[in-house]
């Protein structure tokens, strides 16, 4: 057993495994171990009712490719478009015996079934006193890049973060988005679980055994003593660009992630910062009322005396994502605004 | 006699244990021990109970913002309710949920649910599970004229008919969404009609009559046991009170209310028929008026007496199973 600096255990037989191969695995596997587990959304299989290909989509980015397949129609449902329906019906399906995977496909959809997560299944277990549980997974895909334009780009993941009773996932890989998914499937409370569909085809080692990775645990893609750098999702892969290019150059960047935006492992950003009393956030989300603003807070209310420059945040600009590629580019936040806040941030 | 004498004095009892509930909450509410706002179902009684009476526990129902008689119906412990109600610790969702979100998932019911029209997704769900697990249980929602304008009952009774869930939707027309009249706020001119425009078989009754509403419903349960799918029963009544209490109803009628409490009082017109019908005695149905009021007197006591949740250890629980 090897384990790595980015609280990578590796054990037994491994692949070479992309982010979309990953969750798959993770999918798999908890369906054949548990028959309770089931999964439900649009396009879940994909060709329900036509004439054409069975399992045409297998998911809109092929992440449930072959599950239907092997479970049947019983246990991958296709279902109408009908967000609301989808989530409502897992909700209440996780109250009464079974561990469903809800699909919402693009996150921005979450509007039109809000409700159903945010007033329904995050507060049950608090409404009815602690006596029911509702273990339900919920993916979505987010994030820009695809010049997929504003409602199918958004990462929307700081509005499900501030909802009490929900836990939200941000793997930022392949190997802990295969981790977190099997928690999150075995986890007995309502986990959102976003996935950027910018890194579906990101590839690396992933062990072929079924493991668990704790929620609210960080991992540490690179140490370092000169300046804090938090990263979530995608955000994750421009930190460790831009730490490597300033290794080069002899600053040392602690990059941390997250991995699981609530909960969050506020001891692991705070000790790095009592190090190195500098602090760089890189979000994709909107500024305002975001995570990046909010690991902020945090920071500025409990190691506000081993800082020793204000804190910066790199997040997109607070507008909808726009469509043409200059723009898109120019919003999503690049290893260039990385460097420059690092550099900032160390009097630069 | 079609019935047996069990069965109608069960009903009686819990129709008439709601009415006197309902109209003790309103006693108590304005007596200033209810914090909040409720809303109460008297007039209501026999949908409630003609849907849930033949229900094991282990049949799901999910309820609305007026959910009282739902719960009573199912079988939930009227002690438990109150102290809920009146927000206490001991109450069935230890104070945290209240009038409006009053659940006990070991009887079968899912919630009331003060989102209008956010019960039948989750109900669908339960059905899913049935259907999942071939329990050979069924699942039923509570829907009023007013939540069946909204879009995710559509979705809802769209997705089950699409996966044939044991599902009856089950719509209480009381002729008002809050103070918006049914006959303004339905866009249609039968919502039994758009019912069934949804492809499931679809059923209108009086549901002041105890006995039509059952016959109705009974089919409709016995279609979803049977794995034929969801069944949609819209059932006519009255609402005696106002959409909460207090509320000074400004948009009903001179005498409207007391005309329904003379005309269409579903728990009078199930003591006339089955007094009528020789299938009860009056002094049977008098001996559990007389049960009953003792038993919301002592939830009410008992209630006044229980203990409030505690800050210190109640606030922060409960929120996660684990975090």
């Amino acid at each position: 057993m090897t384990t790595h600096s980015n609280n990578r255990i590796i054990t037994g037989k491994t692949s070479i495994k992309t982010y979309r191969e990953a969750i798959n695995d993770a999918l798999r596997e908890e369906m054949r171990r548990d028959p309770t587990v089931i999964i439900l959304g649009e396009e879940v299989s994909g060709g329900a009712g036509g004439n054409g290909q069975d399992d045409a989509y297998g998911g809109v980015f092929g992440v449930t490719k072959g599950l239907q397949p092997e479970f049947g129609r019983g246990r991958v449902i296709d279902t109408p478009i009908s967000e609301a329906a989808i989530i409502g019906a897992a909700a209440g399906a996780a109250n009464n015996g079974l561990r469903p995977v809800a699909e919402l496909m693009f996150f921005d959809f979450i509007g039109v079934s809000f409700d159903q997560i945010f007033n329904q299944a995050a507060k049950f277990r608090y409404m009815f006193g602690g006596k029911s549980k509702t273990p339900m997974v919920i993916r979505g895909t987010v994030g820009g890049g695809w010049r997929a334009g504003a409602q199918h780009s958004s990462m929307l993941h700081s509005i499900v973060t501030h909802i009490a009773g929900l836990k939200v996932v941000m793997p930022s890989n392949a190997y802990d988005a295969k981790g977190l998914m099997v928690q999150a499937i075995r986890d007995d409370d309502p986990v959102i679980f976003l996935e950027h569909k910018i890194m579906y085809d990101n590839a690396c080692e992933v062990p072929d055994e079924q493991y668990a990775i704790p929620f609210g645990e960080a991992a540490f893609p690179r140490q370092g003593t000169d300046v804090t750098i938090v990263a979530i999702s995608n955000m994750v892969t421009r930190a460790i660009e831009a730490a490597d290019i300033l290794a080069k150059e002899g600053i040392s960047c602690d990059v941390i992630d997250p991995r699981t935006v609530s909960p969050l492992d506020h001891e692991a950003i705070l000790e790095s910062v009592e190090v190195t009393g500098r602090l760089v956030i890189v979000d994709e989300g909107n500024p305002r009322c975001g995570l990046a603003s909010d690991i902020s807070a945090i920071v500025a209310e409990r190691g506000f005396y081993s800082l020793k420059a204000p804190i910066r945040m790199v997040t997109a600009p607070h507008t909808p994502v726009p469509f043409a590629p200059e723009l898109e580019d120019a919003y999503i936040p690049s290893v260039e605004k990385v460097l420059a806040a690092v550099r900032d941030v160390l009097g630069g | 006699m079609p019935y047996q004498t069990d069965f109608l004095l069960r009903a009686y009892r819990s129709m008439k244990t709601i009415r006197e509930f309902e109209e003790r909450c309103v006693k108590e509410f304005e007596g200033g021990n209810v914090p909040g706002f409720t809303h109460v179902s008297n007039g209501q009684e026999a949908i409630a109970v003609a849907a849930c009476i033949d229900l094991s526990d282990k049949d799901i129902i999910g309820s609305t913002h007026r959910g009282h008689g739902h719960c009573i119906a199912k079988g939930c412990d009227v002690g438990g309710m109150m102290k809920e109600i009146m927000g206490r610790s001991t109450g069935l969702c230890k104070g945290k949920g209240g009038s409006m979100h009053i659940a006990d998932i070991d009887k079968g019911m899912l919630g009331a649910n003060a989102i209008v029209g956010g019960g039948p997704p989750l109900v669908n769900g339960a059905a899913l599970a049935a259907k999942t697990l071939g329990t050979k249980n069924i699942a039923l929602s509570f829907n009023g004229d007013g939540s069946a304008n909204q879009g995710t009952v559509f979705e809802a009774m769209n997705l089950a008919v699409v996966l044939k869930l044991p599902h009856v939707f089950v719509y209480e027309n009381n002729g008002y969404a809050e103070g918006t009249a049914a006959n303004y706020g339905l866009g249609c001119e039968s919502l039994t009609v758009r019912n069934a425009g949804f492809g499931m078989p679809a059923e209108c009754v009086d549901g002041t009559d105890f006995f039509a509403t059952y016959e109705a419903l009974k089919i409709a349960t016995e279609r979803a046991r049977n794995g034929e799918g969801p069944t949609a029963i819209e059932a006519m009544c009255v609402r005696f009170d106002g959409h909460f209490i207090g509320d000074p109803q400004l948009y009903r009628g001179k005498d409207e209310v007391k005309l329904a409490r003379k005309n269409q009082d579903c728990l009078k017109i199930f003591r006339d028929r089955v007094i009528a019908e020789g299938w009860l005695k009056a002094a049977d149905m008098n001996a559990i008026d007389k049960e009953v009021m003792v038993d919301i007197e002592k939830a009410v006591a008992d209630a006044l007496a229980a203990p409030h949740p505690d800050p210190a250890t109640d606030l922060m629980s409960d929120v996660y199973c684990t975090y």
